[in-house]
């Protein structure tokens, strides 16, 4: 593409041909607000709040649309261009349920930062509002309309980005609402309550259904023994929560946040994550020797579960029967943990803090438990967990460095990055690498399946063998290797999938970034190195190595998918009907 | 309410109609226009199967079927009675007609009597303004209403079958 020349606010410029005019203008130094942009997600032009005054153009343009143009004369920056952007603004906020000071996005709402930041002050208009929807019925997603700026960003990422398409524009006019069809509850339709629509979504229209006060309560209760894990993705992203650069890793100020909390221990999903690699790792290698169903498909992310339940349930026996992390984390503490310590099962609660918002949804389905005893009692997101340390009054840029607690704490470095696309094949490959050649192989870096290319393919040799596997992250990209695996085309034997785009770095219960940073940096590669430099500094990186692994299968499991490991470890997964209504 | 509309019939022409376009470019508008003139509505029993056929959301569906005004979600009445509430109408009082007309037949204004008899619609300037306030049921239209004229006409069509 050629270079352009135009001028912006008197100065002229080179920019690439293929910019638009948003781009240009960032390009030079010129910051133009934007209010329904989200870069690669939603560049439709629909707020006005970007206008700028095009030299021979009538009206004002919408820049995130408009291409550059060789000669263009713009002015981002004249009263007519300020005046129509607050105009826009002082409309939109006649029509939003403004009660900020006790919103869940107040001091990270884009709508209040542009509100702020072009100085609208007074609302001129006053009249009817739109009639609102509250719908906080699902486990995982409350959805409010009354904040709705109708900016179409949650109908792009669940449409576009997931390939589902819950959420749509509906009515007209005055009456147009965002929603599910029929204004049905998220309870009712086919959601994988993957929470992409709250990351993206600029006000509180969309927002987690918090459990922080079940958590409290049971912190509360003596008579409970309360044992909290924290997921991977966690410790790369709860640092933003309190200003620190988006990939700086925690893990050390986590540990002692929860102590402080007054959790009685503190152990870490990295530890399950360790177990799932020896039993997905050996259900792996028993269906590659003795025929069984192949690809094998990763069972880690509870959107990506609800997701082939709904759309592909005659693939469902191409599923690992190994539970989440998250949910053989709780089946062991109230089992292997219980015992060892000698403290009864009912009176250990298992709090979990997870980058998903589709955890949640997981802890309650009815076969997640041994012997009446749910794995998992409450599961809340990084943010919640954020919300808590600032309620406890904690200093969290200021806590020292602890560590996990033992027994159920330690971790590999292949634990790690399962936070991250590409991270449980490539914890797998090192396991099965190891036990098919009878060596502790060097070789553990597998960059192939890592980044965030959305499908990723490779051939990995191990003695002699050719291992075919495929990593696919969001479930858009989940479909098209599954339309591949139903037609017969696809001769992998291993596929991970993560039903966020990025991997659960990048969840939907992760801390959540405005457009203004999202359209510069990519969050989930910024988020994943954290991830990935916390696993090269370990001296541990497969989980057969970790100790307390060899300990759990000595003293308690046995053997990987021995008949114990199947009762605690393993389930089954059933089709859900799309359209359950009548 | 009775849904004799959602006869097997209907949805043997509704799927011959999928077939017709579903290779098509857009096939969606054409296809929702079909469907409308099928069954006389687009209910949820009928956006389903689109949606399973087309590979698209239910929720697009529901979103364009109730964007254009072309489609309702359910069928209109035997008799469809649409009251003017353009500017001459309603200074001449026909916003007491309508409410006398709601109370007469119990249907809301957008909304059609569980046995299906009567839709009631409001509408915008019909271009009769010298007959202020009007009334039209189906093709027949009232002019000069008075409050106390409508129970007399709501009684004739209450009576026909």
């Amino acid at each position: 593409m050629n270079n352009v020349n135009l001028t912006i606010n008197g100065a002229q410029y080179e920019v690439p041909g293929n910019l638009t005019v948003l781009e240009a203008a960032r390009e030079v130094g010129i910051d133009i607000p934007t209010l329904c942009f989200l870069k690669d997600i939603n560049e439709v032009g629909a707020c006005r709040v970007c206008v700028v005054q095009v030299e021979g153009a009538r009206a004002l343009q919408a820049s995130c649309v408009l291409p550059v143009r060789e000669g263009m004369v713009i002015n981002t920056n004249t009263s007519r261009v300020r005046n129509a952007r607050k105009n826009t603004l002082e409309l939109i906020l006649a029509n939003h349920n403004r009660e900020c000071t006790t919103c869940v996005r107040s001091k990270n709402c884009e709508l209040q930062s542009l509100t702020e930041e072009l100085g609208v002050r007074d609302i001129a208009y006053t009249g009817a509002k739109r009639t609102p929807s509250y719908d906080d019925l699902s486990p995982s997603i409350v959805r409010d309309s009354s904040k709705c700026i109708l900016c179409g960003r949650c109908v792009s990422a669940c449409k576009n980005v997931q390939g589902i398409g819950i959420l749509d524009f509906m009515n007209r006019g005055f009456e147009t609402t965002v929603g599910p069809a029929f204004d049905y509850s998220m309870k009712d339709v086919p959601c994988i309550y993957c929470g992409q629509c709250m990351v993206v979504c600029p006000v509180g229209a969309l927002s987690e259904k918090s459990a922080i006060h079940k958590v409290w309560e049971l912190l509360d209760d003596p008579k409970k023994h309360v044992i909290v894990q924290s997921a991977p993705a966690v410790r790369a992203a709860l640092g933003e929560e309190f200003d620190y650069p988006i990939g700086t890793n925690v893990t050390g100020k986590l540990a002692t946040a929860l102590r402080k909390l007054g959790f009685d221990k503190i152990f870490d999903t990295n530890w399950a994550a360790d177990v799932t690699i020896m039993e997905e790792g050996t259900e792996l290698l028993g269906r590659l020797q003795n025929g069984g169903v192949l690809p094998m498909i990763t069972s880690c992310s509870p959107g990506w579960i609800r997701f082939i339940e709904f759309e592909f349930p005659e693939l469902l026996p191409h599923l690992s029967s190994c539970k989440s992390p998250q949910n053989m984390f709780g089946a062991l503490a109230k089992s292997y943990y219980a015992e060892k310590q000698g403290i009864d099962p009912k009176d250990i609660a298992v709090v979990s803090v997870m980058p998903c918002t589709s955890k949640k949804s997981e802890i309650i389905r009815p076969e997640l438990e041994v012997n009446g005893i749910r794995d998992v009692d409450v599961s809340i997101t990084t943010r919640e967990l954020a919300r808590m340390i600032k309620e406890a009054r904690l200093d969290f840029n200021n806590l020292e460095d602890g560590t996990f607690d033992p027994f159920m704490g330690d971790y590999s470095g292949a634990g790690v990055i399962f936070g991250a696309t590409g991270g449980v094949m490539e914890a797998a490959i090192r396991t099965v690498a190891d036990v098919l050649t009878g060596e502790d192989l060097e070789q553990v870096d597998y960059t192939a399946v890592r980044g965030v290319e959305g499908i990723k393919e490779a051939t990995v040799t191990i003695a002699g063998k050719e291992i075919k596997v495929a990593v696919a992250h969001s479930t858009a990209n989940a479909r098209k290797i599954l339309e591949k695996v139903r037609a017969g085309e696809a001769d992998y034997h291993f596929i991970e999938v993560m039903a966020c785009p990025g991997g659960c770095v990048n969840g939907g219960g992760q801390p959540i970034q405005p457009a203004s940073v999202r359209n510069v940096i990519d969050i989930r590669a910024e988020r994943a190195k954290a991830l990935y430099s916390e696993d090269a500094s370990l001296s541990i990186r497969k989980s057969h190595k970790n100790p307390e692994i060899k300990k759990l299968y000595d003293e308690y499991l046995g053997k990987p998918n021995s008949h114990k490991a199947h009762e605690l470890l393993h389930t089954h997964y059933y089709k859900r009907e799309k359209f359950p209504l009548e | 309410m009775t849904k004799s509309y959602l006869s097997e019939e209907n949805f043997a022409t509704l799927h011959k109609a999928i077939d017709a376009y579903k290779d098509t470019q857009g096939p969606l508008m054409p296809v929702l226009h079909e469907a409308q003139h099928i069954f006389g509505a687009i209910p949820i029993e009928v956006q389903k199967v689109i949606s399973e056929r087309l590979n698209v959301p239910l929720a697009e569906i529901y979103g364009v079927v109730t964007f254009y005004s072309q489609f309702t979600l359910e069928p209109t009445g035997e008799f469809l009675i649409s009251v003017c509430l353009g500017t001459a109408c309603y200074v001449r009082g026909s916003q007491q007609i309508i409410e006398k007309v709601t109370e007469l037949i119990g249907v809301d204004v957008g909304k059609t009597s569980t046995d299906g008899k009567f839709s009631l619609q409001a509408t915008r300037c019909i271009g009769a303004c010298g007959l202020a306030p009007v009334m039209t049921v189906n093709d027949d239209v009232y002019g000069r209403l008075t409050v106390a004229e409508v129970p007399g006409i709501v009684k004739k069509y209450q009576e026909t079958h």
